[in-house]
């Protein structure tokens, strides 16, 4: 197998000298590009707890808070909403300010219940 | 927010002042900021340089800047060190003594274990090979660095790392409280972390999203392969690949190229022929990421207890710095090898560079690569390797099934492979199965935020809907204080109170009053028995707990070199210290007409069997600010001349003064020297008409009254000092 990996890259490395010090670097970065490009598809479409978080600290929520919230919205299976959206939607709901629906989700888990079946309806 | 109090560079940094009001506290700027450079150089004493940036306005020179008017150049490149002793509240004092030796990027190693907890710490909890990194924890570091570069002149970028599983988190943290740089590479949290691998890249786009909002500058991890894999020298085309996949992902994020720097270290360390194997990496890595910055940072791969062979290879990497380029030259504590830095230790990091780099100012215009030769060869065929590399993960089916197939850290150099790659399983890994797709009406109502984000059409800015968030509006930041009150910066600072503020001195390599010294010695011994016998000798010396950090064979049966650390457990008090008058001076004025009056001549001369005549020359020679320059005549009666013919050449010259020069103080030459000078004089009945006074390396003033001369003079004297003592002499004699 390395025998073979080593070959390849020995044929590959013909292909390499025909190419000016500049052709090999745009082709470096070509190459770069094309392997992070699927990655950041795979970023643009997916959210994790951290960045969810994140989301909530920047909203003016605490760090603590912030933890158990996004916990609770997992938990309720919401977290491709965004717990942003989530907190916004119980602030509309509960006609409080954001701050007040995190303290809200982190003593009733129920009020996610349904959250965005009801809008929907 | 309460006005800052300036530091006084005369007064001790008042840590707990810094922890005061700090809820309040908002950073004074935010961003990155580079040295400043003049394109026509730097005029500094004699010397024009070329590779310096401005100067500072407090800072400490290297040891010789005080025989060069007290110039103390500084790089054109920010200089790093890192300061992590795990009490952030001492590392700040740190902080301030490197930053006056001229580091401008301090960096702050988190805690063991940080980068997996999934989520961000509060309050100050002690650290283990690092600080807990928290907003109080920054903000008050960042408080003190405001005033740190206030009072040396020169802004100071703090920095620490953006990776673990709150990545995205710690880089919101970060941007809220105007942290200037930051590590952030998602292939260290697979391959170094073991944390999910998907669940990291997705992660880091946010980051480096949140990052770029702040002006956080961003280091990359690729360093650590050449740190890991056996054989250092051996991954350099796998260094450039992992920097690709950095650089390429931090623009997919958003991230301007400004921002995207390098972590570069010349892999290769002295006994290997260094420059074969670093230098063309150094120009490989330089061409095809010529648009991004270079750290340099120095090796650490092979460093152990040796403190002057980490030096002696850091020097090196400097100089392939130098030769190549650098935005950022980075700095190891040389001790890292065999504790957690001392305080002393990050001072002679950046002395390294301070010194390589005035050393080394301009070299590119004295001397120029040789490109048509093995150097560009072995830059091309580093690069060649990088591309096939690269080519390869992508058709295996791209970085995670590459990650899975232990293509990195191999530590044979590609396309060879010893097998002894780091795999990691996509569905394995801390906090596997831990990304969640967006819904079509996924929505984030804030800045800085990565990927798809269904906001409502027409707003400004998507925290337009919640009136603002942290990042546009910093009143929103919540400030937590402390979680656990019994671990905590200000429970530490009341039991080290009485050796910052009151009168108690101990002395401390990393925390206030922790009485850790070093004791240097040679025993005449094998190993074994040479390390027991430095533990018996530490132990009788009164040390607790000695440890033999560093043993150098000098001979197999001859000796070792050893270094035992141990702490003191008895305090000194201040105010029991005696410390010497400091003698002021006579005006020069004064010294010149009382000269001139009393036609002052001495003779002078080197006495014993002793041929040192540099130090009393300088003493003499009106070229050196010597007593001439003040009127003395002198008659100099050259090197290992008798004491009884220097005070025959007195009475001959109708002199009213002798100066001795005595060096050798072998068998306590120097004293008998001193003594017999006196006596000598008092045999022949001339003590009263003249004036005795000797000086060398081992003498000290004290040495006056104890060997019967009117004054003794040790390393460092002036002419002048030599000149008031015998004016004041005369005065007391009445002959003034």
């Amino acid at each position: 197998m390395t025998d073979d990996r080593i070959a390849r890259f020995e044929q590959r490395r013909e292909k390499y000298k025909t190419m000016s010090d500049e052709a090999l670097k745009e082709h470096f970065w070509d190459l770069c590009n094309q392997l992070v490009a699927p990655i950041a598809e795979l970023a643009r479409t997916h959210t994790s707890p951290s960045i969810e978080r994140a989301v909530l600290l920047r909203m003016g929520i605490d760090s603590l808070s912030a933890h158990g919230v996004v916990d609770r919205v997992l938990q309720a299976g919401l977290l491709g909403k965004g717990a942003g959206h989530v907190l916004l939607r119980v602030a509309e709901k509960q006609g409080c300010d954001i701050r007040e629906a995190a303290a809200a989700i982190l003593e009733d888990k129920d009020i996610l219940n349904n959250l965005f079946e009801e809008v929907t309806q | 927010m309460s006005a800052l109090k300036p530091l006084n560079p005369n007064e001790k940094m008042d840590i707990e002042a810094i922890l005061t009001d700090l809820e309040n506290y908002r950073p004074l700027r935010k961003g990155w900021v580079w040295r400043k450079v003049m394109e026509d150089g730097v005029d500094m004493g004699p010397f024009h340089f070329r590779n310096m940036s401005e100067p500072l306005k407090n800072s400490i020179g290297l040891p010789a800047s005080k025989y060069f008017d007290d110039i103390d150049p500084q790089p054109e490149c920010v200089v790093t060190t890192e300061i992590a002793s795990g009490r952030f509240e001492d590392d700040l004092r740190r902080m301030r003594m490197a930053a006056w030796h001229g580091a401008d990027h301090l960096m702050v190693i988190r805690t063991t274990g940080q980068s997996h907890i999934d989520g961000l710490m509060e309050g100050t909890p002690e650290g283990v090979g690092g600080v807990p990194i928290t907003r109080k924890q920054i903000r008050a570091s960042r408080k003190a660095c405001d005033l740190i570069e206030e009072e040396v002149g020169r802004p100071i970028n703090f920095h620490s790392y953006v990776s673990g599983v709150a990545g995205p988190e710690v880089a919101v943290l970060f941007a809220e409280e105007g942290v200037n740089g930051a590590h952030q590479d998602p292939q260290y949290n697979v391959l170094y972390r073991n944390i999910n691998m998907y669940r990291s890249f997705v992660d880091a786009a946010e980051a480096k999203l949140v990052m770029t909002a702040g002006q956080i500058f961003q280091i990359d991890g690729a360093h650590n392969a050449n740190a890991t894999a056996k054989a250092g020298w051996l991954v350099m085309p796998e260094l450039l690949v992992q920097h690709g996949i950095n650089c390429a992902y931090s623009l997919a994020s958003g991230m301007p190229k400004e921002l995207i720097g390098l972590s570069t270290v010349p892999p290769n360390s002295p006994p290997a022929p260094k420059l074969w194997y670093d230098l063309p990496y150094a120009v490989a890595l330089r061409d095809f990421f010529s648009d991004f910055k270079m750290r340099a940072q120095q090796n650490t791969r092979y460093i152990e207890s040796d403190i002057e062979e980490a030096i002696r290879t850091h020097t090196i990497d400097t100089l392939i710095s130098m030769l190549t380029s650098a935005d950022i030259q980075s700095t190891i504590t040389p001790d890292e090898g065999r504790n957690v830095p001392w305080h002393y230790n990050n001072i002679r990091g950046v002395q390294t560079v301070k010194q390589t780099w005035s050393a080394l100012d301009g070299i590119k215009e004295l001397l120029s690569l040789k490109m048509d030769g093995p150097l560009g060869e072995m830059a091309r065929d580093i690069k060649e390797r990088a591309v096939g590399f690269l080519e390869e993960i992508l058709e295996v089916g791209g970085y995670f099934a590459a990650v899975e197939q232990g293509f990195f850290v191999d530590s044979a150099q590609y396309p060879e492979r010893s097998g002894d790659g780091i795999a990691r399983d996509g569905q394995g890994g801390v906090a596997a199965d831990s990304i969640v797709p967006r819904d079509p009406d996924y929505l984030a109502p804030v800045c800085a935020h990565f990927g798809n984000n269904n906001l409502p059409e027409g707003l400004d800015r998507p925290c337009d809907l919640i009136g603002g968030c942290t990042l546009c509006h910093p009143e929103k930041i919540v400030y937590i204080d402390e979680l656990d009150p019994e671990d905590s910066a200000d429970r530490r600072l009341q039991e080290t109170y009485p050796y910052r503020k009151g009168h108690l001195i101990r002395p401390e390599v990393e925390w206030a009053g922790d009485g850790t010294v070093l004791v240097q010695l040679m025993v005449p011994e094998q190993e074994d028995y040479a390390r027991e016998a430095g533990l018996e000798i530490a132990r009788r010396m009164g040390l607790d707990d000695p440890q033999v950090i560093n043993l150098m064979v000098l001979h197999p049966a001859e000796g070792c070199y050893l270094e035992v650390k141990g702490k003191v457990t008895f305090d000194v008090d201040r105010d029991t210290l005696k410390i010497p008058e400091k003698i002021e001076l006579l005006p020069e004025e004064e010294l010149r007409e009382a000269v001139l009056k009393v036609g002052l001549t001495v003779v002078a001369g080197t006495v014993g069997e002793d041929e040192h005549s540099v130090g009393l020359r300088e003493i003499l020679d009106i070229k050196h600010g010597g007593i001439e320059k003040y009127g003395v005549k002198y008659h100099y009666l050259g090197t290992s001349v008798p004491i009884s013919k220097m005070i025959d050449a007195a009475i001959e010259t109708g002199a009213q003064a002798i100066l001795i020069s005595t060096i050798i103080s072998h068998g306590d030459i120097h004293r008998i020297q001193m003594k017999r000078l006196v006596e000598l004089c008092q045999e022949r009945g001339i003590r009263d008409r003249l004036i005795l006074i000797a000086g060398g390396t081992q003498v000290t003033p004290d040495m006056a009254a104890e060997t019967g001369l009117d004054a003794a003079f040790g390393r460092g004297t002036k002419g002048i000092e030599v000149v008031d003592a015998m004016v004041k002499t005369l005065k007391q004699r009445g002959v003034l």
